[in-house]
């Protein structure tokens, strides 16, 4: 990895209660690459991108992006980054009061970037990027189907043009068919911005496609990088028995009998 | 001995318990109204959440209003009558309609129809991300969600109250004209003579009080709420009580700090 990285975590480490879920995470993304990080349920995956968006606060530990300590910076800073970030959510986490073209221009509206009247013209452009048609911005969220919100969530993820964008389990709950179709959009969307992508996933099929370097968590804490190219046949046992959905390995899913 | 100090123990825990959840509220009430002196402002929320208290509550809350007063006219007879002091019921009705049935019943009323509202609608945001996702979209969901809602429940209440206390007064008059044979004029000049503009006024400073503390729990208990469907159930539960039994005390208060 040369230069600087776009995102940078040192010694990350966030508890609830007597759950230690961020155990020393470390982690580079460097601008312009796409990475991956893989972890099972409860690994942390979710935290640490909430941490780096700010939505939760670590307990110790360094965030940096483009070189700057977030912890450090002022409101406006911080609000200067957010600005530059777009968001995938699990669950598309769409606004159910507004219909689809005022969540993919949210954020343009909110910061009175657009009109509201070239708003519609900006959510139509941004749907067609996800391969939808215009006449679904004046739908509500509630009217869609799975994959339909999902691809609004990319929209709104990307109207705003960001430079860096998280995306969390963006193929959770679709159809392999459909999961293939989203994680096209995200490469061409990444791809078509120039951004640093983050995404956090356990569908080794959507890592593959989607990243250029894979990172797992386990624990709390990053175990393994590498190329995503080579997951499942990466020789640490933990990421390739994670990758390869084997039950005898190294991990240990803590069942209860 | 452990049994006592098990009681006392709970006892603590209570009190603490109570002591922070007052620190939460405050912070939070502090932190919404800071952003009501701070741009951006969503005027669309405002309009909108305005419009939901102020108007779609109005037919609720105005057959509250008529057939308290109707009732309160009717039950005064009964009791006057038993003294000669039949004339006295327009007095009654007015001053405890705008004193006090006006607000208080117009208040809870609408902390079961919005507050309960409220609290569903932003708990099911929190649990589904949505909250999270105002955040990414650079937008504070204290002063998208919360600042709104707090200053149309103050300024959305009293206007209901308003309409309470003619409805109110419009029940008594027609339960007293019509069914107890007033003469309208006499009803109304003895209702008229003892009204002073302290006692709507009263009314509407509660109704104010009343709106911010519908919208203040309301948002608060769905803005912690946790856990999926059952986690807004128990918020919506939690808004609807909390906020009655404010009503009720905060009345108490009011009306001391108004009229001793």
């Amino acid at each position: 990895m040369s230069g600087s990285p776009r995102i940078r975590l040192r010694g990350l480490r966030k508890a609830f209660g007597a759950k230690q879920v961020l155990d020393g995470v470390d982690l580079d993304v460097a601008t312009g690459r796409s990475m991956v990080v893989l972890g099972g349920s409860g690994s942390g995956k979710s935290v640490t991108v909430k941490c780096i968006l700010g939505i939760i606060t670590p307990d110790e530990g360094v965030i940096e992006i483009d070189g700057q300590d977030v912890a450090k910076l002022s409101r406006a800073d911080r609000a200067a980054i957010l600005d530059r970030t777009g968001m995938l959510f699990q669950n598309g986490a769409l606004f159910d009061s507004l219909p689809v073209w005022e969540n993919v221009c949210f954020k343009l509206l909110a910061q009175k970037r657009v009109s509201r009247a070239q708003a519609r013209d900006v959510a139509a452009e941004a749907l067609a990027q996800v391969g939808l048609a215009a006449t679904v911005g004046e739908l509500s969220p509630a009217e869609l189907s799975g994959g339909m919100q999902k691809r609004v969530a990319l929209a709104r993820a990307i109207a705003a043009r960001p430079d860096i964008i998280f995306f969390d389990e963006p193929t959770t709950g679709l159809d392999p068919i459909m999961g293939a179709v989203i994680d096209g959009l995200i490469v061409d969307c990444v791809k078509r911005l120039g951004a640093t992508a983050l995404s956090i996933t356990h569908d080794m099929a959507s890592a593959r496609r989607i990243g250029d370097e894979a990172a797992m968590i386990h624990k709390g804490r990053i175990v393994w990088t590498g190329p995503a190219e080579t997951l499942g046949r990466t020789g640490n046992a933990m990421v390739d028995q994670f990758a390869n959905g084997e039950r005898e390995g190294p991990i240990r899913m803590e069942l209860r009998r | 001995m452990t049994a006592a100090l098990n009681l006392v123990a709970l006892l603590g825990r209570t009190v603490l318990g109570l002591l922070r959840a007052l620190g939460q509220v405050s912070l939070f009430a502090a932190e919404a109204l800071s952003h009501l002196l701070r741009p951006p402002f969503f005027l669309r929320q405002f309009v909108r959440h305005f419009a939901e208290i102020a108007y779609f509550s109005l037919p609720v809350v105005a057959l509250t209003a008529l057939f308290t007063g109707m009732v309160l006219a009717l039950q005064s007879y009964v009791g006057f009558a038993r003294f000669n002091a039949e004339s006295a019921i327009a007095s009654v009705v007015v001053l405890s309609v705008t004193r006090e049935l006006g607000p208080v019943l117009a208040g809870l009323m609408v902390a079961g129809r919005i507050g309960a509202a409220m609290a569903a609608e932003i708990g099911t945001m929190r649990v589904t991300d949505q909250i999270d996702a105002l955040t990414t979209l650079s937008t504070d969901p204290m002063k998208y969600l919360v600042a709104p809602r707090l200053l149309a429940g103050t300024l959305a209440l009293p206007l209901l109250v308003l309409v309470a206390d003619i409805l109110g007064v419009m029940g008594g008059f027609l339960v007293g004209v019509l069914k107890l044979g007033f003469v309208p004029q006499t009803f109304l000049d003895n209702a008229w003579d003892i009204l002073q503009p302290m006692d709507v006024i009263s009314g509407l400073v509660k109704a104010a009080v009343f709106g911010f503390v519908i919208a203040l729990m309301g948002c608060w208990c769905g803005y912690a709420s946790r856990g999926g469907a059952q986690g807004v159930g128990q918020a919506t539960t939690r808004a609807v009580v909390s906020a009655s039994i404010l009503i009720l005390a905060l009345d108490y208060l009011l009306t001391a700090a108004f009229f001793s």
